[in-house]
């Protein structure tokens, strides 16, 4: 696949970014904004966990269906003169796009916001074969500028800080004049809004992900706040809309249940500004709209996850809470986890499309301290499923040697007290001895993990146990 | 099916030359669900969830009097960065645009579509303003649309695609004046759909619904929300009668 | 299972493997806590919860230790815990890690007369009042664990409104993670210190001299992260703050005892 993979380097990934100034005033801009206004709007609204609840129980029960409310969805699609395309892996998905966009003679193609675009690295592929695609999403059209991918599955560009994007924009729109003031985001969206206009007018294809399609109806339905999935799917001859399979929900109600949850989750707005429900293409009285109207549905091996412990993490809407709560995520941003899905849901759900043998470390850099399940609105158990992975890579022994030895010597003595508590004294007065009557080490060998970032405390010299017996013992004898 | 005359045209069906790819990822989801083993149950399941489309939680927050509700959208529409004027009845509505667009210090042009609700009210009484009808290509400052509901619950507008609203109105110009009939403010999103069935015929819809709530707006750098990212920047709603 | 609590109830106290070695005096702080609240405690030979290995994918290695404890825990009332990750290891994944029924069913009991120390002394046996002096100010940090697993919030705090002098000041983003982890802290010590670090922020702008928590692993973490920083915070487990031990040495200062 065209798309780079840096998961493997999580680590030096990490390290870079903790050392990179503008991404750590970026990602302190994200945790002072999201968290406060998701929690606002979960506290204005009483029936936020009953929703929780019954947007859950949407999914599951889609699910459990899927072959019959996607062949459902097709049918209507088909009714209301659209075209259904399935996609079994990336490469089946670009070719059905590239293969749309020559049959009309496309040469630039608009594209609303996706990351199944991203996961199958569209881009790239349209570049190659002579179509241009412009990312029309303000944010998206910023880190396309960068030759970036998206850092968050809802902002893209959050890593960046103002004077980054300036930076960018002084340097590809070279038609501004020097004296132009660039500094405030409201200037700068107007200039990208002024080049993205002419663009608009002049796309022959439109290119849009999906939040959900409705079986019911046939319908796809985006959601965003600046309009530009309107304008990329109304003004050109075809709109494609790019979905995953586990993006069909039964009805329009069902939709509206997780429409309840999705902008709360994501941006703590009580409705996103544009939520637009679309089935097939423009009607012969209408005077607007796309004369095509494709749906392409890939799959990318997640009807493989289907049955297996991973199956929740298809309920995932995309709205980026586990992102902005998890406290991994707002130090070291979304580039470090190295491919399109960062956060606790790119933890569970990378390993699944690149293999658990290039994102070995992505579930395995998580303190499990819950808070994106907490604030999940499908209440998807994203820490056990990253337990999960883990517990395929020890059975797979794909652990680094160093720490299954230690994991295998612990264990050896955790599972025999009579070896344990002798062990553990001994340990212990040999700690206490090292810290040389210190309270704490400031070093210790073989455990630079720890050392390097924070002194130990030295143990009492004894083991609680150990203690505890003599206690009792004394206690013993004073009651004598 | 309803024959519903709003009802598309049926195609012929053009099942691609992917039938490989739609077998394999509908034969491993039937292979994982076990789907083969309770087949008739299945369809019946999912047969009688899409005809019944059963309602999840509503908010009580919307489920006011017709007073209650418009003061909820009033609210929530501020709130979410539109303006809202009331208006005694529809006729109000050619000087109500004028007024928006003189104190916006814009021209008096605004462009709409066929929509007989708004060719019926006294534009005479307006003689300086122009109106452009049909779609928009981008050239106007200022667009009308007819709303087909609003919702109290969270502010928000529902237009229909067609002749009458064309879809381009709502989002190239960069005012947006939509007009409401005050009966048309409902509770929640589910009377809307509702309605929408009763209009269309079950099970079909217009190429788009549009929900609005609120002015177009960007907060993709620095989280710094600024209004009129790709949309208007300004919604304005007439709410008559 | 125990719809009424005995006159005396008996108390298994698991101190946890950290205290076990690195911090007796929390461990003699809880057995005193449930002793004054009218507990005769007992510490059954134990070694370790599981969780690191149940953590680190090891499932069969955290089942043999969860049986280990489930089978030493078997006689008392209760189980009792000074640490919210331990106790939500032995109370909500231990049921999880049995297929048999029979284990299931031990461990499902287990599992109902399984506390962590604070929310035992207040959810179960009502404890109204604590005798402890403590003159000054404490910031309290919620341990991830205890906070979602168990929904232990209130439960500390409302012991601590009852020491005599002590007063509270909450940080900032109290309910935000540590960086502690477990395995975490080693395997990835420089997010880990990160993380670390706005929580040290957080407890130093209250101006408090002491944070406390609930959990050995956090503090160990925190103190030895604020002590690297040169910080002049100290660091104790609320069982001692509770106990009345406020001026013995915190974490990570010279022990003579």
């Amino acid at each position: 696949m065209a798309v780079r993979i840096t998961s493997p380097a999580f680590k030096a990934n990490a390290r870079q970014a903790l050392a990179d100034a503008p991404l750590q005033t970026s990602m302190r801009n994200l945790e002072a904004n999201f968290i406060g206004r998701r929690r606002a709007a979960t506290e204005r609204l009483p029936e936020f966990e009953a929703l929780r609840d019954a947007a859950r129980d949407i999914k599951d029960h889609t699910l459990a269906h899927l072959d019959l409310y996607l062949t459902a969805f097709e049918d209507k699609v088909v009714q209301a003169g659209g075209h259904v395309h399935w996609a079994a892996t990336a490469e089946d998905a670009r070719t059905i796009v590239l293969d749309i966009c020559k049959r009309l003679g496309a040469r630039t193609a608009t594209k609303g916001k996706s990351m199944i675009s991203e996961e199958i690295a569209l881009n790239e592929h349209l570049e190659q074969n002579g179509v241009t695609p412009v990312e029309t999403d303000l944010g998206e059209y910023i880190i396309q500028l960068r030759g970036e991918m998206p850092s968050h599955i809802i902002a893209p560009a959050v890593h960046l800080t103002r004077e980054q994007v300036e930076a960018d924009f002084r340097r590809v729109h070279t038609h501004l004049p020097k004296e132009r003031n660039l500094d405030e985001a409201a200037t700068m969206l107007a200039e990208a809004r002024g080049i993205l206009r002419e663009r608009f007018l002049a796309a022959d294809v439109g290119i849009t992900g999906a939040n959900f399609l409705i079986a019911e109806t046939g319908t796809s339905v985006i959601v965003t706040n600046e309009g530009n999935g309107d304008l990329t799917q109304t003004l050109p001859k075809a709109h494609i809309v790019l979905a995953s399979i586990e993006k069909v929900v039964p009805t329009l109600e069902d939709a509206t249940t997780l429409l309840r949850v999705l902008a709360r989750s994501a941006t703590g707005q009580e409705q996103a500004v544009y939520t637009t429900f679309s089935t097939g293409p423009r009607r012969a009285a209408d005077p607007d709209g796309p004369g095509e109207y494709h749906v392409v549905l890939l799959d990318n091996g997640r009807s493989r996850m289907l049955g297996t412990p991973f199956q929740p993490m298809l309920r995932c809407i995309r709205c980026g809470a586990c992102f902005n709560h998890c406290p991994v995520y707002q130090r070291v941003g979304g580039h470090a986890y190295g491919w399109v899905y960062g956060g606790p849901m790119g933890a569970v759900l990378t390993p699944t499309l690149i293999g658990i043998h290039q994102a070995g470390h992505l579930p395995n850099a998580s303190t499990f301290c819950g808070r994106c399940e907490e604030v999940c609105p499908m209440r998807i158990p994203l820490p056990k499923m990253m337990r999960h992975w883990r517990e395929r890579q020890f059975e797979k022994s794909q652990m680094p040697l160093a720490e299954r030895y230690a994991l295998d010597a612990w264990a050896y003595f955790a599972r025999r007290g009579w070896l344990y508590r002798p062990a553990s004294r001994l340990g212990v007065a040999l700690l206490r001895l090292l810290a040389f009557g210190r309270g704490r080490l400031r070093w210790l060998p073989f455990a630079g993990g720890w050392t390097s970032q924070r002194d130990l405390p030295a143990p009492a010299g004894t083991t609680f146990q150990a203690a505890w017996k003599q206690h009792v013992k004394a206690r013993r004898r004073a009651a004598r | 099916m309803s024959d519903s005359e709003s009802a598309p045209t049926l195609k012929p069906v053009n099942r691609p030359p992917r039938a490989t790819s739609r077998d394999r990822v509908l034969g491993t989801l039937r292979h994982a669900l076990d789907a083969a083993a309770f087949e008739e149950l299945r369809r019946d399941v999912v047969a009688s969830r899409l005809a019944s489309h059963p309602r999840g939680p509503i908010p009580a927050r919307g489920q006011l009097d017709r007073a209650g509700r418009l003061a909820l959208f009033r609210d929530q529409a501020t709130a979410a960065g539109a303006t809202v004027e009331p208006l005694a009845s529809l006729n109000a509505v050619p000087a109500a645009i004028s007024a928006v667009l003189r104190a916006h210090n814009l021209p008096l042009q605004v462009r709409m579509g066929a929509d007989p609700r708004l060719a019926a009210l006294p534009w005479h009484a307006e003689p300086a303003l122009e109106i452009g009808l049909g779609p928009s290509d981008g050239g106007d400052l200022a667009a009308v649309s007819f709303a087909f509901a609003a919702v109290a619950e969270s502010g928000t507008l529902v237009l229909l695609s067609g002749p009458n609203n064309p879809t381009t109105l709502n989002f190239l110009p960069d005012t947006h004046i939509v007009v409401l009939a005050a009966d048309d403010v409902v509770g929640d999103y589910e009377t809307v759909w509702d309605a929408l069935r009763a209009h269309y015929g079950p099970l079909v819809m217009p190429r788009n619904v549009n929900w609005i709530t609120g002015p177009s707006r960007s907060a993709d750098i620095e989280q710094r929300l600024v209004f009129g990212a790709h949309g208007p920047r300004r919604l304005h709603i007439l709410v008559a009668g | 299972m125990n719809s009424q609590t005995p006159a005396q109830p008996r108390v298994g106290l698991f101190v946890t493997c950290l205290v076990d070695l690195m911090r007796p005096r929390v461990g003699f702080a809880a057995a005193k806590l449930l002793e004054d609240a009218g507990c005769s405690v007992e510490v059954p030979r134990q070694t370790c919860c599981g969780q690191p290995a149940f953590n680190a994918g090891d499932r069969a290695t955290a089942r043999d230790l969860a049986r280990q404890v489930i089978e030493a825990f078997e006689p008392y009332d209760y189980v009792v815990v000074p640490s919210g990750s331990c106790a939500g290891m032995m109370k909500t994944h231990y049921v999880e890690l049995f297929d048999d029924a029979e284990w299931q069913a031990r461990a499902g009991r287990f599992s109902a007369r399984t506390f962590e120390l604070t929310s035992f002394l207040v959810d179960v046996l009502k404890v109204e009042r604590i005798q402890a002096i403590y003159e000054g100010t404490v910031t309290y940090h919620d341990g991830c664990a205890g906070l979602r697993e168990l929904g232990i919030k209130d439960q500390p705090r409302k012991l601590l409104s009852h020491v005599v002098g002590l007063t509270l000041a909450e940080m900032a983003d109290t309910e935000a993670c540590c960086g502690f982890g477990g395995a975490f802290s080693v395997k990835y010590p420089e997010i880990s210190a990160a993380i670390a670090d706005r929580k040290t922020a957080n407890i130093a702008a209250t101006g408090a001299p002491m944070v406390v928590a609930g959990d050995l692993g956090c503090l160990m973490h925190i103190a030895g992260r604020m002590q690297r920083e040169g910080r002049q915070v100290q660091a104790r487990h609320v069982a001692e703050m509770l106990a009345g031990m406020g001026h013995e040495p915190a974490i990570g200062e010279p022990d003579r005892s």
